[in-house]
């Protein structure tokens, strides 16, 4: 069970270190990283939360794969949008916070 | 069954078509699928019309293991009106997502988006599993961003960006929200969550997935990144971001709120729901008078009549369950969500039209254009009319319902909202019926052909004839519908 919170802990941490880059982070591509570091967060949680008893729960297994697979094409998509927008605007940042660092 | 296998299956078996086959081939297969789409669309109306709920467990796995889909009334309702609009913008699309018209890249990305876009808005509306619901919805986003991006423009990328951040953390929060429910209860399944042992994390999860749910849903505070990509978009995908988008998010909510856990609608809990729906039919409308372009009054007005669905929750939720009011409220929240989708596709298409003709949409350019495109100026007008809610169009039987139910329930408020509401829109939509229908100008546009004019004219009809009909949708509603708002004497 010591493990299994450690795995929980380790989760949630992520999750908080995620919002904490959504929220200071004005670089387009670090918001991606951050949205990555909370999706990762959520499914060791998960993997962690959904553990009871001895026999572990094979349907979480599954749904972290699909969310992974799902997090991968979000982010695709993220990193390519983020070069057009570096490619028409010249800056990696969205056009109301360009003041930003 | 089949039909409703096909719902899902033929718009992605499309998109890929879409992307693999030869140029020349793609048009005739396009056609082909939306066609076949959308006898599947109707089939699965008439099944559920005549025989009640359809289910499917998928692979023979019945829930907690399997994903179970299950059309209602509804989730076909949704899945009609969604193919409906659908085969109007590809209509449109075929003349108007050009190589010559709006660039190479615009017219071969558009059609596997808009497929794409098909497939999950028929996902949602059918799954009846929380995890699968999240794929349904993040594959929406996903396709949906792309849309908005697909012009290319420099602040249509940057509204892109804009909304792929808030819609990712929707995502996130929903999935937050789904994994708390199955670390609590080990399932996902919509009807095993409704017979669930209540437990501690039960509050938490679903104020997760409702915060995720409503900043895709765009409800005022979380509409910020709406109006510029509703704004920035090709015409056509404007119309299918703006009519069919949000509510995929919304049916989600009603599933989650009067199907999955409605022992959880405090009366607290409703009630802010119903004040942020309020404060967006305000605010959109107060936002949308102010605007100098038709596509931003428009997509203003998305974030107004958005505000309407949400007053479902105070009048028909959680306590309240079985009162007698509550049917005709659910009800005209789905009504009110249909005409819009029907009234808002038929209105972006035209003012693309209106943008094809007179080369901008700022409104001094538009002056005189009715002369010149009649048609397309009346789909215009009656679009309104269904937007202002005047009787005998869908929005009117909407509001009806709303505003009677409201008193019924003694919470005149809403009604005053409602009222107020109706008067703003009458404001905003006569700044550009006012330009449009000028005595004066008009002269040196470009001529759109009448085959083009007709596809917003039959999608503004078919808003006013759901109010004309509206007694066969409102049985058709009850079909399947859950026990919270089942109908008192």
């Amino acid at each position: 069970m010591a493990a299994l919170s450690i795995y929980a802990l380790t989760g949630a941490a992520l999750v908080g270190l995620g919002f904490f880059g959504l929220l200071a982070a004005r670089h387009l591509l670090r918001r991606v990283v951050a949205f990555n570091l909370i999706g990762s967060g959520l499914f060791l949680y998960f993997g962690a939360a959904a553990t009871r008893g001895a026999a572990p729960d094979p349907v979480p297994q599954a749904l972290i794969i699909t969310g992974i697979v799902v997090a991968l094409a979000a982010s695709a998509l993220a990193v390519a949008l983020v070069v057009a927008q570096v490619r028409a605007a010249g800056r990696a940042t969205l056009p109301e916070e360009e003041d930003a660092p | 069954m089949s039909a409703l296998l096909a719902c899902l299956v033929l718009p992605l078996l499309g998109a890929l078509a879409a992307v693999a086959l030869p140029r020349r081939a793609v048009a005739a297969v396009l056609a082909g699928v939306v066609a076949l789409t959308l006898v599947a669309a109707v089939g699965l109306a008439v099944a559920v019309h005549s025989g009640g709920v359809v289910r499917l467990a998928l692979g023979g796995w019945s829930p907690p293991l399997g994903i179970a889909l299950a059309a209602d009334g509804l989730g076909a309702a949704f899945v009609l009106l969604t193919a409906l609009v659908m085969a109007g913008v590809a209509a449109a699309a075929r003349d108007e997502m050009t190589p010559q018209g709006a660039g190479p890249r615009a017219a071969f990305g558009f059609w596997p988006l808009m497929l794409l876009l098909w497939g999950a808005l028929n996902a949602v509306f059918l799954s009846r599993d929380l995890f699968n619901l999240y794929v349904g919805i993040e594959l929406l986003t996903l396709a949906a961003v792309a849309l908005v991006a697909i012009g290319g423009r420099a602040e249509a990328i940057a509204a892109a960006m804009r909304y792929l951040i808030f819609a990712l953390a929707g995502s996130l929060l929903y999935l937050a929200g789904v994994v708390l429910i199955y670390g609590a209860h080990g399932t996902l399944d919509i009807d095993l969550v409704a017979a669930r042992d209540a437990a501690a994390p039960d509050g938490l999860a679903l104020a997760l997935m409702t915060a995720g749910l409503l900043v895709k849903t765009a409800l005022f505070p979380f509409h910020v990144w709406l109006p510029p990509a509703h704004a920035s978009a090709p015409a056509p995908a404007s119309a299918l971001l703006s009519a069919l988008v949000p509510k995929a998010s919304f049916v989600i909510l009603l599933r989650l709120w009067f199907e999955a856990m409605p022992d959880l609608g405090t009366d607290r809990a409703l009630l802010l729901l119903g004040v942020l729906g309020a404060a967006a039919i305000l605010w959109g409308s107060l936002r949308a008078l102010v605007q100098a372009r038709l596509k931003l009054i428009v997509a203003y007005s998305t974030v107004a009549q958005l505000g309407y669905l949400f007053l479902v929750f105070p009048l028909a939720g959680g306590a309240a369950g079985a009162q007698p009011w509550t049917a005709g409220a659910w009800t005209g929240a789905i009504f009110q969500a249909l005409s819009h989708g029907l009234a808002k596709a038929a209105m972006f298409l035209a003012a693309g039209l209106f943008m094809a003709a007179a080369g901008s949409d700022r409104l001094g350019a538009l002056r005189g254009l009715a002369r010149v495109m009649p048609m397309t100026a009346f789909a215009f007008a009656l679009a309104s009319v269904t937007l202002i809610s005047l009787p005998p169009s869908g929005g009117f039987t909407a509001k009806y319902l709303l505003m009677t139910s409201s008193f019924a329930a003694g919470q005149w408020i809403w009604a005053l909202v409602m009222t107020l509401g109706g008067l703003l829109t009458a404001g905003y939509l006569y700044r550009p019926m006012a330009a449009l229908f000028a005595r004066e100008g008009g002269e040196g546009v470009q001529t759109v052909a009448r085959a083009r004019q007709a596809v917003p004219l039959v999608l503004a009809g078919l808003a006013i004839l759901l109010g004309i009909l509206s007694a066969a949708p409102f049985d058709f509603l009850q079909i399947g519908r859950p026990e919270a708002a089942e109908e008192g004497p």
